[in-house]
């Protein structure tokens, strides 16, 4: 079987024509398989929603109950059959309910690892490599100058700043989902026990997650209803990045602008958007990653999609594997 | 080398004074000798241990990497040293970090040909950050928006010391001044200068109040003299050694080999750097903009140093031969500094002359009108008001020295851009690019001619930030564009220092200076200034007398 025939780029996005269903299509279709729950892989308005308990949970949340007419749960490591092919979804480590997907038909595996890393994440479980023939990589940060250090250092970083600058506001500038409650997550896991403040956008994903057993410590909202600019002082507030461009952020006394990404790595993007504290902290993986991955699953060719495809299928020539830019089109170019 | 390399990571990205003071303050607190001392010197760029070419370090790194992949790395960063802290390959277990004492001292020992091993080896043992540091060390090329003296502010309030102590003994002392901490930590006495040549703390005036302070100027209390538009320095020649410094103690001797060889002299003078413009013999002073053609430059040609000759205006006489004259009144200073330019009898050192008045009305309106000969109304600043019997003391005390600017000028602008601030001012559209009318009267267009910060209240800030938002006709990145036509946009009331002519800006001029000083609700755009008005304003020879209005 020729790969393209089990799996091909199409204007709505990968589409699987003998099971005849998409995998995180970017426009409605009648039987969807979704990796993960951020916007730009998961859309609403889908006839058939298929993916892990958490992500259609994740849905739900964001587009409310009736987001597809039938939705089908998921369990990882589980296989299951779509007009004859095996489908199966697997750990991708990305943010909580993230998995790749398995297409397999006549002996013929693709995985499709959606947005996927390597990284020990309190709020998700770990990425399992699955064996495949094709493997299909994201390449958000695939350029050798991504080098994503250690996060408990980037949010000692963060704890250390705050007691600098006990007066100020911390400013944290977080995706709303995954990362911002990997950067709470985190915050307590370091011991950081006082109140953490958040915007409301993060409200609804955080009781999510704290549902799904993750303990986010006391958590309360960024509201100015109880007190003045001076309640906030010394404290850290979490908040969708675009918040802070906002009316929203003048609340707060002489804030540090904090953002939680791995596009912090280069110091003209943390100048560019104003950033004083820059947390290099990434859903994604970076170079080194990406390429030990790739070594590790060893699949006889590479798909690159979403980013920077030209480093990584140069990277994958130098090491003889084959290697081919799919251009899909839809996925956000800085999905942090 | 860790610490280090975060505090310069933080130091480029905080934008507040006194956030960059505590950083820094919190690193001499925390880094022992003499890792601390070199840090500081790094920052007051006090260390020279330039030793690597950009093209070493390509030729490094081609070494280790594939050509494309380090292309488009680089493509993507656009700074080759962080493009090669970020993609060289970690050899080290993280261990063996070498300090920043490791790496200034190694360095100075070394040839310049070890350069490149040496850096190699620190290179593979350093995380990110802390090459970042080091490449940004060896090429010569830390810029991190640190002013020199706020690094010695910091130093000040970390010993709970005055800064003009510092700078007072800053240039008798050595990097990693380690004498310097151990006084700051209260350990030992202050470290005695013994180099020659010392900067002497600079006397600075205070502004004056028309209200409060101006009844109290009478001629037998205080001198007046013009306040020249250059730079404040401090001339110093001790047994051969000569020196030029700025007011905040930095040595500028670098930039003025023409000043240093008029300093034949055993003494310190107090004057304003200018610079001339050939005027049949005789000094007369250009616009500032011809002194920055010599400000900040590295190499100094002869070409420059005839085209635009520097001159010293003197003000004040801080030391004689072996006197300390700073202790005596003014006016006993002044007869010594009259007698001491008198007998330099240099064409390049003259006096700032003294501006008799009969009272504070006649003085207002010297102020106002400053006499035409000399161009004094053309390049005086304003006018500086000192006590007779004032001793020359460091700092900026009230009371026995006011300067007494002119009145700014003032134009009205229509606002263009806005662009959101920085730190506390992030949410706000706080930054104006403004322009005034030009061409035809019946199809102007407007043409840029500044760009300020506004400097009001936060009520006012919302209320302008509102109207950019609702105002808005485009946005690229943190800029908006905002409406700006004849008979819909926002007036600005400009207030500024100066003008020079620039080819760099599309209007022709560069506005020094320039602040929001009113937001005129009630002015039509179409009433607001012409281009031509604001070239009236430039400064030429035989200029017609300047525009002024009364600011606001
Ligand atoms: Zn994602």
């Amino acid at each position: 079987m020729r790969p393209a025939e089990l799996l091909c780029p199409t204007p709505s996005g990968l589409y699987c024509p003998p099971g005849d269903f998409y995998i995180d299509p970017v426009r409605p279709v009648a039987r969807a398989l979704i990796t993960h729950g951020h916007a730009d892989h998961a859309r609403s308005g889908h006839d058939a929603v298929m993916a892990t308990p958490e992500t259609l949970r994740i849905m739900a949340t964001r587009y409310g109950e009736d987001f597809t007419r039938r939705r089908q749960e998921a369990m990882l490591g589980e296989w299951s059959e779509i007009n004859g092919v095996t489908v199966s979804f697997h750990p991708a480590g990305h943010v909580l309910g993230s998995a790749q997907i398995a297409v397999e038909k006549d002996g013929f595996r693709i995985v499709v690892s959606g947005d996927y890393k390597r990284r020990e994440d309190p709020t998700c479980e770990p990425f399992q490599p699955v064996p495949c023939d094709v493997f299909v990589t994201e390449a958000t940060f695939a350029l050798p100058v991504f080098r994503h250090p250690d996060d408990r250092a980037e949010i000692a970083k963060l704890i250390r700043s705050t007691e600098q600058f006990p007066e100020r506001t911390h400013l944290v500038g977080a995706y709303a989902l995954g990362k911002a409650q990997r950067v709470i997550a985190l915050l307590r896991e370091q011991g950081y026990d006082r109140t953490i403040f958040i915007h409301g956008a993060l409200q609804r994903l955080c009781d999510l997650y704290k549902a799904e057993g993750i303990d986010l410590g006391d958590l309360q909202p960024a509201t100015l209803e109880r007190g003045g600019k001076a309640d906030f002082a010394g404290t850290i507030v979490v908040g969708p990045p675009s918040a802070f461009a906002d009316r929203w952020a003048r609340r707060f006394a002489d804030p540090v602008s904090c953002f939680a990404s791995g596009w912090m790595q280069i110091r003209q993007r943390a100048r560019q958007r104003g950033v004083e504290l820059p947390l290099i902290i990434s859903d994604h993986c970076d170079w080194d990653e990406l390429t030990a991955t790739i070594e590790e699953i060893g699949p006889g060719e590479v798909w690159v999609t979403h980013g920077r495809e030209e480093a990584l299928v140069r990277w994958c020539e130098l090491q003889n594997i084959r290697a081919r830019p799919l251009h899909l089109v839809g996925y956000e170019e800085e999905p942090e | 080398m860790k610490a280090f390399a975060s505090l310069l990571d933080r130091l480029t990205l905080t934008p507040q004074r006194n956030g960059k003071i505590r950083l820094m303050v919190d690193y001499v607190a925390s880094v022992p000798d003499p890792e601390r001392g070199y840090g500081i010197a790094a920052i007051t760029r006090d260390l020279s241990i330039a030793s690597v070419k950009p093209a070493m370090l390509r030729a490094l790194m081609a070494e280790r990497m594939d050509e494309v992949l380090l292309g488009y790395s680089y493509d993507y960063v656009g700074d080759l040293a962080e493009t090669i802290s970020l993609v060289w390959p970690e050899r080290g277990d993280g261990e063996h970090q070498p300090t920043l004492t490791e790496v200034v001292e190694t360095l100075q020992r070394a040839t310049r040909l070890d350069g490149p091993r040496l850096v190699e080896g620190w290179l593979d043992h350093l995380d990110a950050s802390g090459r970042y540091a080091l490449l940004k060390l060896v090429t010569g090329e830390l810029r991190i928006g640190v002013t020199a003296r706020l690094a010695k502010q910091a130093l000040a309030q970390f010993g709970g010391k005055d800064v003009t102590e510092i700078e007072e003994i800053w240039h008798g002392l050595a990097p990693p001044y380690t004498e310097l901490f151990a006084w700051l930590e209260g350990r030992t006495d202050k470290p005695v200068s013994a180099a020659r040549g010392p900067f002497r703390p600079v006397m600075l005036s205070q502004a004056l109040d028309e209200e409060a302070d101006l009844p109290k100027i009478q001629p037998a209390d205080y001198a007046a003299e013009w306040k020249w538009d250059g730079i404040r320095v401090q001339a110093t020649s001790d047994q051969g050694v000569r020196r030029l410094y700025s007011r905040t103690g930095d040595d500028i001797s670098g930039a003025f080999p023409d000043i240093l060889e008029l300093l034949d002299y055993e003494g310190s003078i107090d004057g304003e750097l200018l610079v001339a413009r050939e005027d049949q013999g005789s000094i007369a002073i250009a616009p500032f903009g011809d002194l920055q053609q010599r400000l900040n430059r590295k190499v100094i040609s002869p070409k420059l140093i005839k085209s635009h000759p520097a001159f010293i205006r003197a003000y004040d006489l801080l030391q004689d031969g072996e006197e300390d004259l700073r202790a005596l009144p003014f006016a006993d200073r002044r007869k010594r500094l009259e007698a001491f330019v008198a007998r330099l009898a240099s064409p390049r050192i003259d006096i700032s002359p003294l501006v008799p008045f009969d009272d504070p009305d006649h003085l207002a309106a010297l102020r106002a009108n400053p006499p035409t000969d000399a161009r004094i109304h053309e390049v005086a600043e304003g006018l500086m008001l000192k006590r007779w019997d004032s001793a020359y003391v460091p700092g900026r005390p009230k009371g026995p020295w006011f300067k007494w600017k002119r009145d700014p000028f003032v134009v009205d602008a229509v606002l263009m851009y806005a662009q959101r601030g920085h730190g506390r001012r992030s949410s706000f559209y706080s930054d104006y690019t403004f322009g005034v009318w030009t061409g035809p009267e019946a199809a102007p267009e407007l043409v840029p001619v500044g760009k300020a910060y506004f400097g009001f209240t936060d009520e006012e800030l919302r209320e302008l930030d509102r109207y950019i938002r609702n105002n808005t006709v485009d946005r690229f990145g943190p800029v908006r564009s905002v409406r700006a036509e004849p008979d819909h946009g926002l007036v600005l009331e400009i207030a500024f220092e100066g003008l020079n002519r620039s080819v760099r800006h599309r209007s022709g001029i560069a506005m020094r200076f320039p602040r929001v000083s009113r937001l005129r609700w009630d002015k039509p755009p179409s009433e607001a200034d012409r281009l031509e008005n604001l070239e009236r304003m430039l400064p030429r020879d035989a200029s017609p007398k300047k525009v002024r209005k009364a600011s606001a």
